[in-house]
C-alpha cells in the first residue's frame, strides 16, 4: 500500500481542515460569495467538510446591481440545492441610502463601493469570520496573506501586523469589533482550481464556457457590452466568441476570446495561457498596487 | 505547467539576502518551468527599466508590498507557486537576514525541503548555519545545499568539493540526516533546469531533477496513530439521527476501519466503526487527510480530545520542554508569564516557568547566562500547562510535538515551538 494522495487531494485535505477550524473556532461565520469560479469552490468544499450536516456559514452575496444574469440565476440555485441562508448586500440600495457614492464616468465602476458594503453586511449580521476564496497565486499583494487575516474594527488588513501561521496552527483570537478573514483556498493555482472542480464534476455558471457576445474593446481589454458601461465615442461593439476567466461587476470583468466550452478544454487552455486571470480585471490595472490599497481597505 | 491531477505537492523554504541570488533562483524555477506569465513578465521587464537596469531582473518577481518598498525590506514570508508534470511546489520564499528568524521558523514549519544557497565565491558563511540550523531545528526533512554563482569561480570543482566539506563539518553537529550538493549558477541556469556542459565532474541530477524526485512519501509519521478530534459533526436530522462524527486531520499513523482505540483524556476504549472521506466511506486514513471517525460506542467526546491506538499512546502530560522561537516585537518573553498555548486542536493556559539557555543561531553556544529572550531569539524553556495535553516528542511528530503560544493581553501568537 503507498500512502500517498495527490496535490488535489492535500489542497482539498488543507481546506476543510480550515474550514473545519473556522466553525469550531468563530461564533458567527459566513462565506463571501461572489458567483465566481473559487467562491463555488468554496461552498463545495463546505459542503463536504460537514456532510451529512448543514454547512454551517450562510452565505453572503454583495450585489453591485451590475452582475451577469447568470450570476444571479447560478447562486439562487446553488442556495437551494444545498439548503443555506443567502444574505445579499446590496450597492443599489447602499447608493439610495448615501452609505456610498456611485462614481461617474467612462471608467465608473462599483467595484470600490463593495467595500464599505462588504464590512457594513458584516457588521450588521455581527460575523466574527468571513471565509473567502481569494488565492495567493492570484496577485503579488495575496502572496502574503494569512488562512486567518485578522482585521482591525475598520476592516482594514495591516500587512505588518499580521499573525505568524506555523504548523497547522491557526489563532482566531480577536477583541470585541475585530474580525477575521479566512482564505481556505490560500495554496490552490488556477490551474488546481479547475482540475478539482473537473475531477469533482463541479457545476458551473455558463459565463465560464464559449459563448457568442457583445463586446468592445478598452485598454487592450475586452468588456461585456451593457447598459451599466459608458462607452465612449470611438468604443465600436462587434460580436465575439468569449468566456469569462474571472467573474466579478460587469463593469469591471473582461471577457477572453476564447473557444473553450468544457472544463477539459479550459484547463487546456489555462495550462498553455500567458496571461494570468487577473489581467483581463480593469480593477486591478488602476495602479501597480491597487490590489494591496484595496486590501488595506477591507477588500477581499 | 502540467495538467495531470496525479502530481504530488511539495513545499519546499527558501531562506536568503539579496546577494546571494535567492531571488534569480526563485525567478529562474518560475520562469524554466513557464509558471511565469506574459503579463507579469512584461511587468517586470517595465520595472527593470525604470531601474535603469539591462534585461529582465527576475528578482524582481518576487518583490512585494508597496510597504515593503518604502522600508526596501522583505517583511514576511512570500508564498510561490509552480508546477511540472510530476509536482506541484510550493515555495515558502523568506528573508535571510538574522532579524527575519522568525519568518524563517515559519516558512521551515511545513515545508519538506530546505533550499539553502552559498555564494561560491564566500563559502559557508554565518548565514549558511544559521539556516543549516533552522533546518534542523525543524526537522526539515530533506536539505539541498545549492552552491551558487559557479560561473564567477570558473566553476572549479576545488572551490565545490571544499564548500562541500566545510558544510558536511559543520552539519555533522547538526541533526540532519539527507543532505544534498548541487552547483548551480541561477544566473546562467547551469544545472538548475538544465544539464550544465561546464560542470562535467559533477554527476548529480539537477535541482529541478532532485525537487522532482527527491523521496517524501515518508515524509508525515505513518507508525503512531493520532487523531485529534477537531469538530464534532452532529446533523439532528430524521436522517441521520444518532450520527455522532468526528472530523480531523490525522496527525500521524493509519487508522483503519475495527481498529480498537483509545480515547483521550478518558482512557476509554473502543472500536472505529466508519472512516468517512471527503468522497464518502473509505477504510483507512492517514496523514495528512482530514477524515471523519465514527465510533462504535459513543463516549461523547469533544474537540481538543485525540483518538490514539490502543498499544501506542503519546505522553499525556503538563510539563513541557521546548525549543521556542520568539516571535513577538513588541514584549520579550516574560518568565511566569501566563499565555495561551495551542497544542493540536487543544488550547489551555500555561506558564513560563524557566528559560534553561539562549541558543545562538550562528553558533549553536548554548548561553546559560542570557535569558532576556527578545522577537527572533531561540531558547529552551520549561512551561506548566493547566491542563494535560496528549503530546510527542517534535522529532517524532511534528504536528503532535508543535505547539504556538498566544499573549492573553493583544491575541498575538508570540511563539512557536518544538517539544523536545
Amino acid at each position: 500500500m503507498n500512502y500517498q494522495i495527490s496535490h488535489l487531494k492535500e489542497l482539498e485535505a488543507e481546506s476543510i481542515y480550515v474550514m473545519r477550524e473556522v466553525a469550531a473556532q468563530f461564533e458567527r461565520p459566513v462565506i463571501m460569495f461572489s458567483g465566481g469560479k473559487d467562491s463555488i469552490l468554496l461552498v463545495h468544499l463546505a459542503y463536504k467538510a460537514f456532510y451529512p450536516a448543514r454547512v454551517p456559514f450562510p452565505l453572503l452575496h454583495v450585489d453591485t446591481g451590475h452582475n451577469f444574469p447568470e450570476t444571479i440565476k447560478y447562486r439562487d440555485d446553488l442556495v437551494e440545492k444545498i439548503g443555506a441562508k443567502l444574505i445579499v448586500g446590496s450597492v443599489e440600495e447602499a447608493i439610495e441610502s448615501g452609505l456610498v457614492v456611485e462614481e461617474k464616468g467612462v471608467n465608473a465602476s462599483r467595484n470600490m463601493l463593495q467595500i464599505a458594503v462588504l464590512l457594513d453586511a458584516l457588521e450588521k449580521g455581527k460575523y466574527d469570520a468571513a471565509l473567502g476564496g481569494a488565492r495567493r497565486d492570484e496577485e503579488k499583494a495575496r502572496a502574503k496573506e494569512r488562512f486567518f487575516s485578522h482585521r482591525d474594527e475598520f476592516g482594514q488588513w495591516d500587512p505588518k501586523n499580521q499573525r505568524p501561521e506555523l504548523w497547522n496552527q491557526f489563532n482566531g483570537k480577536k477583541k470585541m469589533g475585530e474580525h477575521f478573514r479566512v482564505f481556505p483556498i490560500s495554496n490552490w493555482t488556477e490551474l488546481d482550481v479547475w482540475q478539482y472542480l473537473a475531477m469533482e464534476k463541479v457545476e458551473l455558471p455558463s459565463l465560464y464556457f464559449s459563448h457568442e457576445r457583445d463586446v468592445f474593446e478598452r485598454d487592450g481589454v475586452l468588456l461585456a457590452d451593457c447598459e451599466y458601461i459608458q462607452k465612449k465615442p470611438d468604443e465600436k461593439v462587434f460580436k465575439e466568441t468569449v468566456r469569462c476567466r474571472t467573474i466579478g461587476d460587469m463593469t469591471c470583468t473582461g471577457v477572453w476570446k476564447s473557444n473553450a466550452s468544457t472544463v477539459e478544454e479550459i484547463i487546456e487552455e489555462v495550462a498553455t495561457t500567458r496571461m494570468t486571470e487577473r489581467g483581463g480585471r480593469t480593477d486591478d490595472k488602476r495602479s501597480e498596487t491597487a490590489m494591496e490599497d484595496r486590501k488595506k481597505e477591507g477588500y477581499f | 505547467m502540467s495538467t495531470s491531477q496525479n502530481t504530488e505537492l511539495l513545499r519546499f523554504t527558501t531562506a536568503g539576502s539579496v546577494d546571494d541570488g535567492k531571488s534569480t533562483l526563485i525567478g529562474r524555477l518560475l520562469y524554466d518551468s513557464k509558471s511565469i506569465f506574459q503579463d507579469q513578465y512584461d511587468q517586470i521587464k517595465d520595472a527593470t527599466e525604470r531601474r535603469g537596469e539591462e534585461g529582465v531582473n527576475l528578482a524582481l518577481l518576487t518583490d512585494g508590498l508597496k510597504s515593503e518598498r518604502e522600508q526596501g525590506i522583505t517583511i514576511d514570508v512570500a508564498y510561490r507557486y509552480f508546477s511540472t508534470p510530476k509536482r506541484k511546489f510550493i515555495i515558502a520564499d523568506t528573508p535571510g537576514h538574522i532579524q527575519y528568524t522568525r519568518n524563517m521558523v515559519t516558512g521551515a514549519s511545513t515545508a519538506n525541503v530546505a533550499l539553502i544557497l552559498i555564494d561560491a565565491r564566500h563559502g559557508v558563511v554565518e548565514q549558511t548555519k544559521r539556516h543549516a540550523i533552522i533546518a534542523s531545528l525543524l526537522q526539515i526533512p530533506h536539505i539541498v545545499v545549492c552552491i551558487n554563482k559557479m560561473d564567477l569561480v570558473d566553476y572549479s570543482q576545488d572551490t565545490y568539493d571544499k564548500i562541500q566539506d566545510d558544510f558536511e563539518k559543520f552539519a555533522a553537529k547538526l541533526d540532519v540526516n539527507d543532505v544534498h550538493f548541487i552547483p548551480i549558477s541561477a544566473l546562467l541556469g547551469d544545472n538548475v533546469v538544465n544539464r550544465s556542459d561546464k560542470t562535467p565532474w559533477y554527476d548529480g541530477p539537477t535541482l529541478m531533477y532532485y525537487l522532482e524526485n527527491v523521496h517524501i512519501a515518508s515524509d508525515h509519521n505513518f507508525i503512531d496513530s493520532r487523531f485529534p478530534v477537531q469538530f464534532v459533526i452532529r446533523p439532528n436530522t430524521d436522517e441521520f439521527h444518532d450520527y455522532r462524527g468526528y472530523a480531523g486531520r490525522v496527525a500521524g499513523g493509519i487508522m483503519k476501519k475495527g481498529d480498537n482505540v483509545t480515547l483521550l483524556p478518558t482512557g476509554f476504549t473502543t472500536k472505529i466503526k466508519a472512516i468517512m472521506g471527503a468522497d464518502g466511506e473509505q477504510d483507512e486514513a492517514f496523514p495528512p487527510q482530514s477524515v471523519t471517525v465514527l465510533l462504535e460506542e459513543d463516549y461523547d467526546l469533544s474537540r481538543g480530545d485525540m483518538i490514539v491506538r490502543e498499544n501506542n499512546q503519546p505522553e499525556v502530560t503538563q510539563d513541557l520542554e521546548l525549543m521556542l522561537c520568539w516571535f513577538d516585537q513588541s514584549r520579550p518573553l516574560q518568565l511566569r508569564g501566563k499565555y495561551t498555548i495551542q497544542h493540536t486542536s487543544q488550547s489551555a493556559r500555561c506558564i513560563i516557568k524557566e528559560v534553561r539557555y539562549k541558543l545562538d543561531i550562528n553558533t549553536l553556544h548554548r548561553d546559560m547566562d542570557d535569558k532576556n529572550i527578545n522577537m527572533n531569539d531561540i531558547a529552551r524553556v520549561v512551561i506548566r500547562t493547566t491542563k494535560p495535553l496528549f503530546v510527542d516528542s517534535y522529532r517524532k511528530n511534528r504536528v503532535t510535538g508543535s505547539i504556538v503560544l498566544i499573549d492573553e493581553a493583544n491575541n498575538n501568537t508570540v511563539a512557536g515551538g518544538m517539544i523536545i
